[in-house]
């Protein structure tokens, strides 16, 4: 084949995947942040350039910063947590563990199971009084009720224990992987030399898994902004927005409210901020780790 | 003479400290799988007892079904499974489609403009179509596509995630192979097919299994683009029949959600090794 054929031929066994990725990935991002200079379109009246209206609006809106600190908030909780228990959970599945694999089964599960439909199951365990926490609250402690759900304090943590118990089991896979390419020898040598458990850990394995951390790492960042379905189920925003976080926010705004401009703003400035973390953490974590 | 008997010792405690070890992380893991596995527990004891054991755990409470067919009488679940099926299913084909045919063409061809075209293809690893939904529910309205299966997976189709996969498998693929069959006279697509395809039947498998358990599970888009019964995946529709202010009943709110995670736990359970080897072997590190 000559180089002329091959370019022709790469670039037609690409124009498929190339035209589906630029129409609904590459095309809508960059409207998005075209529509964020224009004002909504009513009936008749068409959308104008309005400059930077809508970002001043953004400034001024409480909700907005509301929303973005509930969501920061949400992103330094649940990323770490669901980092660090699902390494513990990989290195439990890849020890010698009884009933290893009815322990494997239990942490991936959460995994496959529908979010808007455990949503239901969380919201019977949070009810004040009649639900599973509470019932062993008051049973075994003695304590009166608690309306989880219902209290600014305590909504946003109880959503962020459904994301960690949601997207451990599948960050476990990942490092379960990683763990199994590590050579046994390392473990012979390291044993020889009297290293505990604790400093082969640290020396040892921590450092070969970090390309996996770091790629495990990136998709937390983007659950954490992704991740918005048990909101619809559990608390739909409330109480006050305290459990509102920014994906779901547009969808108000932009499918209850039809304010598509504003929603296209808000949509920039989470662009922006998956981009600046994404790009700190590839900064920050390990300049090595290539994907060749 | 205290060197020896400082050995000694440590010969003699060392056994017994590992033991203490073990016992620690089996219990550590065991009350961490049980606190895992809760919430389903949980499901599945409400949607087999009646109501009146929601809250109340007794060992012999009567088991019954009825909650699954409540469920199932009150909300068209039959055609909310026929639609999730058709949409999981299309996708499926879609992305292998595109994803082997963009991958093939990264692995293996030399061509101008192969390093942006891949920088555009991983940057939907970050900028997913899940958060562009205002855009991409104006593009879908412009296509007069609103309210269609095909609209649910039109943004999915190709995955920025299946296409580095299948090129990474590919890329593992010895040249040989590849040159051997193409003395043979097999054109570039005969290659792909014959050599490169087979090869790659776990990543396949490992991709296959997380695209239709995600697609499965979506719910924002197909909330967004879908307003009728002919077109609701399971999860939308599990989301109307919940959200009626009072009236259903929570075993049955439960009996509903194992129904629609059923089909899904199930295969999991049966394929649960080779889902997880299937994914190892991928190499996805």
């Amino acid at each position: 084949m000559t180089r002329r054929m091959q370019w022709i031929y790469a670039w037609l066994l690409l124009t498929p995947a190339m035209i589906m990725l630029f129409a609904f990935t590459h095309f809508p991002a960059i409207t998005t942040i075209i529509n964020s200079f224009f004002s909504t379109p009513r009936g008749r009246r068409p959308a104008k350039f309005v400059g930077l209206q809508n970002y001043e609006e953004l400034m001024a809106d409480p909700t907005f910063w509301k929303v973005l600190v509930n969501n920061l908030w949400y992103a330094m909780a649940t990323i770490p947590a669901s980092i660090g228990i699902s390494l513990l959970m990989a290195i439990w599945v890849n020890d010698k563990l009884k009933g290893r694999s009815l322990v494997r089964m239990s942490f991936f599960a959460p995994t496959v199971l529908p979010l808007i439909a455990v949503a239901n199951i969380w919201l019977f365990f949070y009810t004040p009084g009649f639900g599973l926490i509470d019932q062993i609250r008051m049973g075994v402690f003695g304590l009166p009720e608690n309306s989880w759900l219902g209290q600014q304090e305590t909504v946003l943590i109880c959503m962020m224990v459904v994301t960690i118990w949601k997207e451990a089991g599948f960050f476990m896979i990942f490092y379960l992987a990683a763990l199994q390419a590590i050579p046994p020898s390392y473990k012979e040598a390291a044993d020889i030399e009297g290293a505990s458990r604790w400093t082969f850990f640290w020396k040892i394995t921590w450092p070969l898994l970090m390309p996996t951390t770091l790629f495990v790492s990136i998709n937390a960042v983007i659950n954490s902004f992704r991740l918005v379905d048990h909101i619809f189920t559990m608390t739909g925003g409330g109480p006050d927005n305290a459990s509102s976080l920014l994906l779901f926010y547009i969808y108000e705004v932009a499918f209850k409210y039809w304010q598509t401009s504003y929603a296209a703003t808000l949509t920039v400035v989470m662009l922006a901020l998956l981009s600046i973390i994404a790009i700190g953490q590839f900064f920050f974590m390990d300049r090595r780790v290539h994907y060749r | 003479m205290s060197d020896l008997s400082l050995s000694n010792t440590v010969e003699a405690t060392r056994p017994r400290q590992f033991d203490f070890d073990r016992a620690l992380n089996t219990f550590g893991a065991w009350t961490l799988a049980f606190l895992w596995a809760l919430p389903l527990l949980y499901a599945i004891w409400t949607a087999f007892h009646p109501a009146a054991y929601e809250a109340n755990f007794e060992l012999f409470a009567p088991l019954t079904l009825e909650n699954f067919t409540k469920a199932w009488s009150a909300a068209p679940f039959a055609q909310y499974f026929l639609n999730t099926t058709m949409l999981v299913t299309i996708i499926l084909i879609a992305q292998f489609v595109l994803g082997t045919l963009a991958a093939y063409a990264f692995a293996r061809f030399e061509f101008p403009g192969s390093n942006i075209l891949f920088t555009l293809v991983l940057l939907q690893l970050l900028v997913m179509p899940d958060i562009l939904i205002v855009e991409n529910y104006k593009m879908i309205r412009n296509l007069g596509l609103i309210d269609t299966i095909v609209a649910i997976g039109l943004p999915y189709m190709a995955s920025g995630f299946g296409i580095f996969l299948l090129r990474q498998t590919f890329k593992t693929i010895p040249r040989e192979l590849d040159e051997a069959a193409r003395v043979e006279g097999a054109g570039p697509l005969l290659v792909l097919w014959k050599v490169y395809v087979p090869l790659a039947i776990p990543t396949y498998l490992a991709y296959g299994l997380v695209s239709v358990s995600h697609h499965w599970n979506n719910f924002l888009w197909p909330l967004i683009i879908t307003n009728s019964v002919e077109t609701r995946p399971v999860t939308v529709g599990l989301s109307i029949f919940a959200a009626v202010d009072g009236g259903v009943e929570w075993s049955v709110i439960n009996a509903a959600t194992l129904m629609t995670s059923g089909p899904l736990l199930i295969a999991f359970l049966l394929f649960q090794r080779q889902f997880v080897q299937s994914f190892m072997r991928a190499g996805i590190k």
